[in-house]
């Protein structure tokens, strides 16, 4: 065991160049392998592969304006990510996420655009921001107390909840918050002028630094303070957490509380500082994608950011490759998950290869 | 003739109310053998959806639902050996392969579909029923429980064979110990690992025809997303019947009465935007959990994979 543990730090430099060769295939390959595979639907499809990927890389990745938009759609990501890692490092699976985030959303348009009239503007984005993050806590509260108080499986009450929010938002769009002033059925619209500002010359939402400040935070209380270590010796072993004295369900209520609110706060982002309105039946479902990519990040805030910015390159180049080739948008879902299932395979054969020269 | 007309109002909500609650039904069945094993089949959704996508290829170009069904099944299996090879032999975490297979194929659908019939959005025909004698006869309820395709009174029977392998077969007790204590099957040299792929693989059949029956009886057409949580409403009723098929079929009556109800409100002139509608069974899932999910009793090993001698 120990002659095993040694060479890492005594490692000659031709055998580091080789792991670092071996780290480098490992992360390409699956990215390489999936590729390839969803390259193949898309043949199957009729519709050439190289050209489609060419269209993502060049827009989401190369083109200046496309790099802004990728980095623009970061800033709901990041935060949705924040929460879920909160809610999946205390053992919980918070899958509402599509629900919280379209509820907070919907609050914050509701709100912001009355708000900017009578108070100055960066207060009202602020009580705006606040008030979803609260929408999205008190929506979270029926299955948090669920599993606290009655030991309900949040996975199949954080879906139920999902699917009545997302259609209560689309409820409160058309009967409640419509905007009298246009046919076209959404909530009144934040002035680009009173949305959050952008970057220095760019287009890039300054959300952006608040979805990186909200995951470091995230990640550092979840790694470095009591509170943390509290979420996760709940997550690790409930059973050990009450005999440790903790008062499990009121931790449970607190994950669920934090995670929802983080997810609202994206859906708050999203509306005071990019789309300024929500209109009816609009739903990104970034919930249910960003799940898996937290868990490949293995709930690490800095992995996330950099598996965040994978997605919204792919969903930035898939939304404009398949308005040029006539690809439905849903392709990106195929995309995504096709990555999201070859990483998590080569995973396992990158561990179950650990394991065989260990022995 | 006012008496006339809440009859047949009945009739319909009825036959409704059994035609929405076919694919729960199949869905909760199926994902009650899964989770039975040991496995949380999130994956449902997927194979619900692929299910009823080759299931109405299938029956479109046969031109007959029975190979529809068949069509949907095997596309449902085709998921299901995916995620049995994944989570079952591979041991990777079942929720995370669970939505990844279940967002890729809502994806993969919804694209084939756009290529294939995006265009001219094809129907099917009504599908055939089949009359039972006598019992169709009866006033109200016979139309509306006793005139349907051949598929339903099966998958009402496979409650009876659910029930028979569970209680009685060896094969139910496998699946019984693979959800329990794993280990211990495996000590009476039982492949723990290919009982949890059968289960799966059952499932994924199940699903797929409740897909195929979703979109081919129900609808007569496809339409992407046309599952819309059909699945998890399946592992709901697998959670609350508490390994009881029979209160799969009653869960799955429930929930099929809430969708007819609500379609029904809609053709009685009552206004109620869609979106509420869409509401009302998830509404009825979580008002079910309240009362009842405090005894909602799942397998010890539910959702962890297995792997010989690890602790």
């Amino acid at each position: 065991m120990s002659a095993d543990a040694a060479p890492v730090s005594a490692a000659t430099p031709d055998a580091s160049a080789g792991k670092l060769s071996r780290r480098l295939a490992i992360a390409l390959g699956p990215i390489i392998v999936s590729l390839a595979l969803a390259g193949c639907v898309l043949l199957a499809v009729g519709v050439n592969p190289l050209a489609y990927y060419g269209f993502v890389v060049e827009r989401g990745l190369l083109s200046p304006l496309g790099l802004q938009q990728t980095l623009t759609r970061m800033a709901p990501l990041l935060f949705i990510a924040a929460g879920l890692i909160v809610a999946f490092r205390a053992g919980m699976w918070n899958l509402g996420g599509d629900g919280q985030f379209l509820l907070g959303a919907v609050a914050a348009a509701a709100s912001a655009p009355l708000l900017v009239q009578t108070l100055p503007g960066w207060l009202a984005l602020l009580l705006a921001f606040l008030i979803a993050t609260v929408v999205a806590m008190v929506w979270s509260l029926v299955p948090a107390l669920l599993r606290a108080y009655q030991g309900i499986n949040e996975i199949i009450t954080t879906l139920m909840m999902s699917f009545l929010g997302v259609s209560l938002a689309n409820v409160l769009v058309k009967l409640a918050f419509l905007d009298p002033s246009t046919t076209v059925p959404q909530t009144r619209t934040l002035a680009v002028s009173d949305r959050l500002p952008r970057l220095f010359e760019t287009t890039i939402t300054s959300g952006l630094i608040f979805g990186l400040v909200a995951i470091v935070v995230v990640h550092l209380v979840m790694t470095r303070t009591a509170f943390g270590l509290k979420l996760r010796t709940v997550g690790a072993n409930p059973r050990a957490a009450i005999h440790a004295g903790l008062n499990v369900p009121v931790l449970t209520i607190a994950v669920f509380a934090i995670s929802a609110g983080l997810i609202g706060m994206g859906g708050a982002i999203d509306i005071i500082g990019i789309q300024g309105n929500v209109r009816a039946d609009w739903n990104p479902a970034y919930g249910l994608a960003v799940i898996p990519v937290v868990f490949l990040a293995r709930m690490n805030g800095f992995a996330a950011i950099g598996f965040v910015f994978l997605l919204s390159v792919l969903s930035i180049g898939g939304e404009s490759a398949a308005r040029r080739l006539g690809v439905p948008q849903h392709f990106t879902l195929v995309l995504i998950s096709i990555v999201l299932i070859t990483l998590a395979v080569a995973e396992y054969m990158g561990h179950r290869l650990n394991q065989a020269r260990k022995v | 003739m006012g008496g006339f007309f809440t009859d047949t109002f009945l009739t319909a909500l009825l036959f409704g109310a059994v035609t929405a609650a076919i694919p729960l039904l199949l869905a909760g069945l199926g994902e009650q053998m899964s989770e039975k094993a040991g496995v949380l089949n999130i994956g449902i959704e997927g194979m619900m959806i692929t299910g009823a996508y080759i299931g109405f290829v299938g029956a479109y170009y046969s031109g007959s639902f029975w190979i529809g069904f068949i069509a949907g099944a095997a596309g449902g299996m085709a998921v299901a050996s995916l995620m049995a090879l994944l989570c079952v032999r591979f041991g990777l975490n079942q929720i995370v392969i669970g939505i990844a297979l279940t967002l890729g194929l809502e994806g993969l659908t919804s694209l084939l579909h756009h290529f294939q019939f995006s265009r001219s959005y094809p129907r099917l025909p009504a599908a055939e029923v089949t009359p039972i004698p006598l019992l169709s006869d009866i006033p109200v309820l016979g139309p509306a429980l006793f005139r349907h395709h051949l598929i339903v009174y099966l998958a009402v029977a496979m409650v009876g064979v659910m029930i028979w392998v569970y209680k009685r077969t060896q094969f139910g007790l496998n699946l019984q110990a693979a959800g329990d204590k794993p280990a211990a099957l495996d000590v009476a040299g039982i492949d723990v690992i290919r009982t949890r792929t059968v289960a799966v693989l059952f499932t994924g059949g199940m699903a797929g025809i409740g897909g195929a029956y979703l979109a081919n009886v129900g609808a007569g057409l496809f339409i992407p997303f046309i599952t819309n949580g059909a699945g998890f409403l399946g592992i709901v009723l697998a959670m609350l019947a508490r390994g009881r098929p029979v209160w799969v079929l009653v869960g799955a009556l429930i929930f099929g009465g809430c969708l007819s109800m609500t379609t029904a409100a809609q053709v009685a002139g009552i206004r109620i935007p869609t979106d509420v509608i869409q509401m009302l069974p998830f509404l009825a899932v979580m008002a079910m959990l309240v009362l009842f999910g405090r005894r909602a009793g799942l397998p010890a090993a539910l959702g962890i994979p297995y792997e010989r001698g690890a602790r």
